[in-house]
């Protein structure tokens, strides 16, 4: 009996795939169990950072602020239409995957390196790269230490459950020199044992450094060194199995890069879209071709995210500006980064 | 059949055992389920990979090139060490605090009354972190260390003592050592012709030094080497600070026992024991607590087994112990969850499971024996 229902579950599907490849892109056809489920609660569900300056905090308000933030708002303003219709969940290092993966959150914007065993071993669908930095350290000044090479025998402060802790004992390795590591759950413990000098750094993303040192009593009293030790090119986790909800998230992240190519900005998108007449930007704001459409949303989506949160440019200066972190690699490619939005075609 | 009571009891049973068995394997069925539909697979092979970062505080050898299951073995130990360290320590006070507590001098008795009130109502979460930071707050840097006699050294980084280096071939020399000191005791209750050995047993310590001595290469004495204090045995702050968050918790329990035990001796007890002139000291010691200590060890047993299991709050302030190492970082870059939570609570079922039969043991033997 269980052949004739395998043979009636295959027809069924292989069904649903002709049709699927038969009829055109619409929005309705485009089949994502995740999108669904978002449209059926009407709100996205959004794994973030416990709390880290520059990509996900919580300001006085209580209201959550940073670069991460703004990617889950352009998804909600996307699929949703309201940027305020997102459910934040605070994950830390530890458990941020097996959070996603249990399908407690729909999308993790994390502040999270893209790797190799996370891409196979953890099945995790790896989006854009909305960061690109390597993990870089922050030093007290008074150690008058110019280099990373010169730590040998430092303590370093770090968060448990990262690619740090392996990154920093290769380094180790590879330049025969030993850095103690201290390896702390959350930021704020970590923060306060570099504060009182139970280490004499700190190490995290060159993000997270930045925000580090900003959270000291006195930023001044710490230096950043300027060698990265490795790559740590961040961004966003989907789960494996729903690829046209991973690509979706990942476009999202293009069209706050294509507006900013486009010189498109919060403030002057109603102008522009009122007058447009470059058939690039009519593209991108939905005015011709259903770009919106092939991806699930509708052809407006693109105005929503940038009207909701800003181009990429406009969040990255809101968000690391204060942190005094230069744009460096995450600069537009036109502008010597390695930001580039892929072709709208 | 159904009314007489002995068959429906046992249908009852074997209802509630299938239920329990038909759960258990829905549960596993469950996860094997979904672990296969995110490509995942259960095994414990990963064990056997490198892990290829660093423990900072560890009792055995280890470096990056070691594999996941040493991982698990050296993080063990450091939970053992905390917990057999404030296991002792907690008994210690604990029952100072509790005989305080039934002082005869009001001051004694509610200093002691405050202090278990003030311990016992706040989290011990937030008391471990409290004293991590209090410990940092009030050290000072290493290039301003403070010497202790002896050639100690202490500051934020640790308690720096000096590490004695044995010759080449002496390595098993401390090792006897150690076992003539252990010795000793039973060594002074042993009768050769009817007479006990008493303190002529003292010559086994003595004994002990004298290897000892021999065995010595040179004393490393701790000093300061670039950023930090290079030679000796560091004590890490973080172990001191959950030894001491650990101890005083539960030294605030065990004081309470002492003392519902303590007033749970017939006071017939100690009328008799002060009527045939014993001084209150010795009337304590020899009369009182003895009989006390038998309702006192199944409590005592409960108190032990939670202070293990709260020995993983070490995760906050960076001690690695058994759950920040193994169940965090280990966790992290295998991405085997349920393997590795599996194992964790397997330790700590064994841990206290080995931990209450000795107890049980333990009360068996000092318990009344009743004819």
């Amino acid at each position: 009996m269980n052949r004739y229902v395998a043979r009636f579950v295959a027809g069924a599907a292989l069904a649903a795939a002709t049709i699927g490849f038969a009829s055109p892109g619409w929005a309705a056809d485009v089949k994502s169990e995740t999108l669904d489920a978002i449209k059926k609660r009407d709100q996205l569900i959004c794994g973030v950072d416990t709390g880290i300056p520059g990509f996900a905090f919580q300001d006085s308000a209580g209201k959550w602020q940073g670069l991460d933030i703004a990617y889950c708002r352009a998804i909600a303003a996307a699929v949703l239409g309201d940027p305020e219709k997102v459910k934040y969940v605070g994950t830390t290092a530890k458990v941020r995957f097996s959070v996603l993966q249990s399908g407690e959150i729909d999308v993790l914007i994390r502040d999270s390196t893209h790797t190799l065993t996370r891409n196979t071993d953890l099945s995790l669908a790896t989006g854009a790269i909305n960061f690109f930095t390597g993990q870089a350290f922050m030093v007290k000044k008074s150690l008058n230490v110019a280099h990373v090479k010169e730590l040998d025998g430092a303590t370093i402060c770090l968060i448990t459950g990262t690619t740090l802790e392996l990154n920093i004992a290769d380094y180790g390795r590879a330049n025969n020199i030993k850095i103690n590591t201290l390896l702390f759950d959350k930021p704020e413990e970590a923060f306060a044992a570099a504060e009182a000098g139970r280490c004499d750094g700190y190490t995290d993303d060159g993000g997270s450094v930045a925000a580090a040192r900003s959270a000291m009593k006195t930023p001044a009293d710490w230096v950043i060194l300027p060698e990265l030790i490795s790559r740590e090119f961040l961004g966003s986790y989907c789960r494996q199995g729903d690829e046209r909800w991973s690509i979706l998230v990942k476009w999202v992240h293009y069209a706050m890069l294509e507006a900013e190519v486009l010189g498109i900005t919060q403030a002057n998108i109603d102008q522009i879209k009122a007058s447009a007449t470059n058939p690039e930007v009519r593209g991108f704001l939905g005015l011709e071709n259903d770009y919106g459409k092939f991806l699930g949303a509708d052809n407006d989506w693109a105005y929503r995210i940038i009207k909701a949160v800003g181009n990429y440019g406009e969040n990255y200066d809101k968000y690391f500006g204060p942190l005094e972190l230069p744009r460096g690699w995450n600069n537009l490619y036109t502008k010597g980064g390695l930001q580039y939005p892929l072709a709208w075609r | 059949m159904v009314r007489r009571p002995s068959p429906r009891a046992y249908v009852a049973q074997w209802v509630f055992l299938a239920g329990v068995i038909g759960v258990g394997g829905l549960l596993i069925v469950n996860l094997g389920a979904n672990l296969a539909r995110r490509n995942m697979h259960f095994g414990f092979g990963f064990l056997a990979n490198k892990a290829g970062f660093d423990i900072p505080f560890h009792l055995l050898e280890w470096t990056t090139f070691d594999i996941y299951a040493k991982a698990l073995l050296v993080s063990l130990l450091n939970t053992l060490l905390v917990s057999a360290l404030s296991i002792v320590a907690a008994t210690l006070f604990g029952l100072l605090v509790g005989i305080m507590r039934l002082s005869v001098n009001w001051l004694v008795r509610n200093l002691a009354l405050a202090f278990i009130e003030f311990v016992r109502n706040t989290p011990q979460l937030v008391q471990i972190i409290f004293w991590y930071f209090a410990v940092l707050q009030t050290l000072p840097p290493p290039r301003q260390s403070i010497a202790l006699p002896g050639g100690f050294l202490l500051n934020i980084r640790g308690l720096y003592v000096p590490h004695v280096v044995m010759q080449a071939g002496a390595a098993l020399l401390p090792w006897l050592a150690g076992l003539l000191l252990v010795a000793t005791p039973f060594a002074s209750r042993l009768k050769i012709r009817e007479r006990r050995l008493g303190a002529l047993a003292l010559i086994l310590p003595v004994l002990a030094l004298l290897l000892l001595n021999l065995g010595i290469e040179r004393v490393e004495v701790p000093a300061l080497k670039g950023f930090n204090i290079a030679g000796g045995v560091q004590v890490p702050p973080e172990l001191v600070a959950l030894w001491a968050g650990l101890t005083i918790y539960a030294t605030a329990f065990i004081a309470e026992i002492v003392r519902s035990s303590i007033e749970a001796v017939p006071k017939g007890q100690h009328e008799a024991a002060r009527s045939l002139g014993l001084r209150p000291a010795r009337v304590l010691f020899l009369i009182v607590l003895p009989q006390a200590l038998r309702i006192m060890v199944p409590q005592l047993t409960s108190q032990y087994l939670n202070l293990i299991k709260s020995s993983t709050l070490g995760t906050a302030i960076a001690y690695p112990e058994i759950f920040q190492i193994f169940a965090g970082t280990v966790m992290n870059q295998s991405g085997k969850e349920v393997e590795i939570i599996i194992i964790v609570m397997a330790v700590f079922l064994t841990i206290n499971l080995l931990f209450s039969a000795f107890m049980n043991w333990y009360n068996r033997r000092v318990a009344l024996v009743e004819r």
